[in-house]
């Protein structure tokens, strides 16, 4: 009974300065067990995991591992006590191959020392060999210890199972792929790992572990960045790998692949320690007060407007990607005021395409009338002072639009800079109005003047989309606003949505998650491979339709010829008038081809 | 001319291809030392420390073997130590590694003047340099023999580093640790690597060999006279321009560093070319150099970009 426990915590602190990011955390695994750790942004559970796997070490507290107290002071210590942890941003590098990520660092391939020790203890036992070293067998070094091995080979002719560092790149990936199969994975050990996609790459990132033989896993929201589909095969692997012995930490942020993959939840509170509860008997609900330590409303409001005329009418806009394949393919669409149009398709269905052309970043053709005006062809610091926004948050989330090393203040100075005269920076109404900003979002950062990068994922989201309306634009247009962020923080920026919605704002909304959509957007387009599948009223529509339009099986332009999608009737513009402009646009095209 | 210009360029080479080789393992582990001209006069320094204690007590009958060993000893351990110098800074102390790199290549030159001028017996020079730059008798083999056999022991020294080096990072399992820590550092450490330690080894490794190139432009090259070692600083600045130029590849270093060396040969070996002209043949390496940088941006994929991390100081617990 005494090893029950694969981990247990006792106590555990760490202080970053003078700010705690964990205090007296108590926190125990079980062996075949899979824990979820579940706690808003910044709550300290990437820390804790990280001081298990030996990136931080703990200021007070101990940690027991199998029931015997541990050290664990670097990544090595880590693996020697066999724990293998999957990083949220993956620790990869870029410019090499699966299989030379995979084999980084290792030195022994597949060599368990006690069972070596073992074997050789019984061949002393029974055969009568003298070690030629004077220490017990388990005070050996691995040196020594291979000597040993050699040795009994040449003269007993007996293998010990010591088997040294695979050398071919054939033996690399055999082993990679029985693990592989074992577990159920797809891997490609020869593919680098800049040409990858995301659930490849954490397809490596698990493999590593394994091929180090870790019994103890723990995933920092693997599923951020994966679609559906990717997400329930992931979740097979991991339930596989419990069958095998193997102890899991899951952390996310969402609650319905909390209650479907994980045996008991652990909550963490402000870098407090909450409780835990076992999943069978507990409830999304009660799950989100103990995260947020107040009762929630889990609805999310679609705020009723008086719609306006549109602002923002797009006509046979098309776009390409970087690589020169077409990303939008004749998709008109239009946005009122005091509306919320959301876009849902698959991954690289030409979302990101769409934002950097409406925002000017992009080349385009077709037609972009912002009040009855084009706005095709002008810069985007033009586009910007007619009110159109644009806040995209990438997968990476510091990679675009925030300076990491700059503080609150001088990142939202970088977008109004332009506006003030002089030669100095107003510092003091910037600092003002970063201030409002993390009164208003609830941000939490010792001061404005932190550098961004060291806050929590969520709270850089909030500064950057706070930014966005801080500028009070007419337009907003937004991807992913909350992506990665936990459920507080996302209902925050579901508020400003809703907020901006009712001061007459247009707003297209980029998202992934269709419930959220459903719930919030008063329309949805659905894109696939660039095309339009249609437009449908978010209250007239389910779940299970904007699936199959997302996958392209069902095309709602096409079979309901008879009726117009994404014309407005009540146009800015007569229909001569926007032949007039096809005709103005198209000339235009044609001098630039000249 | 033509066999003259190649035996040159061959023989000057060997000065880039030791700053380069060496600039190369200090960047592989992610720090951009742009100290090593400095380090070059170190190992300058050090060399001929080695060459005058040697040849002071025994000038009478020197052995070739012993001459060469020790003074090559003392120059890299003259040039590890600036490189020490700089790792200390730079590993542990992080500082930034651009303006550290400066100050050792100030520190690295004024160094050497002062020591050499003040603590080294220039006497024996001519004679240590006749020694260790004597290549295989090349009468009979004609130009044959003059092409390939005719130098001193450290250009075969320096071809042979190149080539190993380049095995070495590319196959051996300490060769791919070291590239993973110049790519990403935060991965090397997950994995157990002890970043640290790789980094230390690599910049003294790197430093003393670096070290040699100075060493063997004054003993070899220009044939024991110290007055024109102020070239030794412009050459190493020509070592990491031909890191650039190379993409980061130690085997290509030793074709790249002919052709440096051929650019900046030509100039003095052509002859009946006016001043100008001259002057402009100077800066051809200079060009070539922009000219790879601007290429390899362009048309490059990832594998032909330097270090992913290259410049950046790592700390563990950095958010």
């Amino acid at each position: 009974m005494q090893d029950k426990y694969a981990i247990e915590l006792k106590n555990v602190s760490k202080y970053f300065g003078s700010v705690a990011a964990n205090k007296n955390i108590n926190l125990s695994i079980k062996k075949q067990e899979i824990l979820a750790l579940l706690g808003e942004n910044g709550s300290g559970k990437t820390t804790l995991m990280n001081m298990i796997s030996g990136i931080y070490y703990p200021d007070e507290g101990q940690i027991f591992i199998n029931g015997k107290e541990a050290v664990i002071r670097s990544p090595k210590d880590a693996f020697k006590y066999k724990i293998g942890m999957i990083h949220q941003h993956f620790k990869l590098v870029d410019t090499f191959t699966a299989a030379e990520n995979i084999i980084l660092g290792v030195k022994d391939g597949g060599y368990n020392e006690e069972k070596v020790k073992q074997n050789l203890t019984n061949f002393v036992n029974q055969k009568g060999y003298v070690i030629p070293f004077k220490s017990p067998i388990n005070k050996l070094s691995l040196r020594q210890i291979k000597k040993c091995t050699k040795e009994i080979k040449e003269k007993y002719n007996e293998d010990l199972g010591l088997k040294t560092y695979p050398k071919s790149k054939k033996s690399v990936i055999s082993r990679v792929n029985t693990l592989a199969n074992r577990y159920g994975f797809n891997i490609d050990v020869k593919k680098k790992i800049y040409d990858m996609s995301v659930s490849e790459k954490q397809t490596v990132e698990i493999m590593k572990v394994l091929y180090r033989g870790a019994d103890i896993l723990i995933l920092d929201e693997p599923t951020a960045v994966l679609t559906p589909q990717e997400i329930t095969k992931l979740f097979d692997v991991l339930r596989k790998m419990k069958e095998n012995g193997k102890s899991i930490i899951i952390i996310t942020h969402k609650l319905n692949e909390v209650m479907e993959i994980s045996d008991r939840v652990s909550i963490l509170r402000k870098g407090e320690y909450i409780g835990t509860v076992d999943t069978k008997t507990t409830t999304e609900k009660e799950l989100t007060e103990m995260m947020v330590g107040k009762k929630i409303d889990l609805k999310i409001q679609r705020v009723k407007t008086d719609i306006d005329k549109p602002l923002l009418e797009i006509r046979n806009l098309f776009v390409k990607k970087d690589d020169g394949t077409q990303a939008i393919d004749d998709v008109s669409f239009y946005i009122r005021g005091g509306e919320i149009l959301g876009v849902a398709g698959v991954a690289g269905c030409g979302q990101k395409e769409l934002c950097e052309a409406i925002a000017g970043l992009r080349p385009l053709s077709g037609l972009i009338m912002h009040k009855g005006e084009s706005i095709v062809g002008l810069p985007a610091k033009e586009i910007i002072n007619k009110g159109v926004s644009m806040s995209f948050i990438p997968e990476d989330r510091l990679g675009m639009g925030l300076c990491p090393s700059f503080s609150i203040t001088d990142n939202i100075l970088l977008k109004t800079y332009q506006d003030k005269k002089g030669v100095f920076v107003d510092r003091q109404t910037a600092r003002q109005k970063a201030q409002d900003l993390i009164d208003r979002l609830e941000i939490v950062t010792p001061s404005t003047e932190t550098p961004v990068r060291r806050l929590s994922g969520g709270n850089v989201q909030k500064v950057l989309v706070g930014r966005e309306i801080e500028m009070a634009p007419n337009v907003i247009i937004t991807a992913y606003p909350v992506r990665g962020l936990d459920i507080n923080s996302s209902y925050a920026i579901y508020d400003i949505l809703n907020e901006e919605k009712k001061k007459g704002t247009g707003i297209l909304f980029i998202g992934e998650d269709l419930d959220v959509m459903l719930a919030l957007c008063d329309k949805i387009m659905v894109l696939c491979h660039g095309k339009n599948m249609g437009i449908v009223h978010a209250n007239k529509t389910t779940k299970e339709e904007l699936g199959l339009m997302m996958t392209g099986s069902l095309n709602l332009v096409e079979e309901k010829k008879d009726k117009v999608f994404g014309l407005a009737k009540d146009s800015n513009l007569t229909e001569e008038q926007w032949e007039e402009e096809k005709i103005k646009a198209e000339e235009m095209e044609g001098n630039k081809n000249e | 001319m033509a066999i003259s210009i190649i035996v040159g360029s061959i023989s000057l080479a060997t000065v880039f291809l030791f700053g380069c080789v060496g600039e190369i393992i200090t960047e592989k582990s992610g720090h951009l030392n742009l100290g090593i001209p400095g380090i070059m006069c170190s190992g300058t320094a050090g060399g001929c420390f080695g060459v005058a204690t040697y040849m002071n007590t025994y000038n009478a009958n020197p052995s070739w073997f012993v001459l060469v060993l020790f003074s090559v000893i003392c120059s890299i351990v003259f040039a590890a130590i600036v490189g020490g110098i700089y790792a200390i800074l730079t590993v542990s102390l992080r500082c930034n590694q651009n303006i550290t790199g400066l100050a050792i290549t100030t520190f690295g030159t004024g160094f050497t003047q002062f020591f050499i001028d003040n603590y080294v017996d220039k006497n024996y020079f001519d004679k240590a340099s006749r020694l260790i730059s004597q290549g295989i008798s090349v009468s009979k083999l004609g130009w044959f023999g003059e092409i390939f056999l005719s130098y001193g022991i450290l250009v075969y020294f320096a071809i042979a580093l190149a080539v190993i080096v380049s095995i070495f990072l590319k196959k051996t399992r300490v060769g791919l640790h070291l590239r993973s820590i110049g790519e990403n550092p935060a991965t090397a450490d997950a994995v157990g690597i002890n970043v640290g330690l790789y980094k230390y080894v690599a910049i003294l490794v790197g430093s003393g060999i670096a070290g040699l190139g100075g060493f063997f432009y004054i003993i070899d090259y220009i044939g024991g006279s110290w007055e024109n070692a102020s070239t030794i600083e412009a050459l190493g600045w020509l070592s990491i321009a031909l890191v650039i130029f190379t993409l980061w590849k130690p085997d290509l270093a030793i074709l790249g560093s002919i052709i440096f060396a051929c650019f900046y040969i030509i100039a003095f070996k052509i002859t009946g070319v006016s001043f100008t002209v001259m002057a402009e043949l100077k800066l051809l390496p200079y060009i070539v150099t922009i000219v790879v940088l601007i290429l390899t941006s362009i048309f490059g994929g990832k594998s032909v970009q330097p270090p992913a991390s290259l410049g950046l100081n790592y700390f563990r617990e950095e958010r």
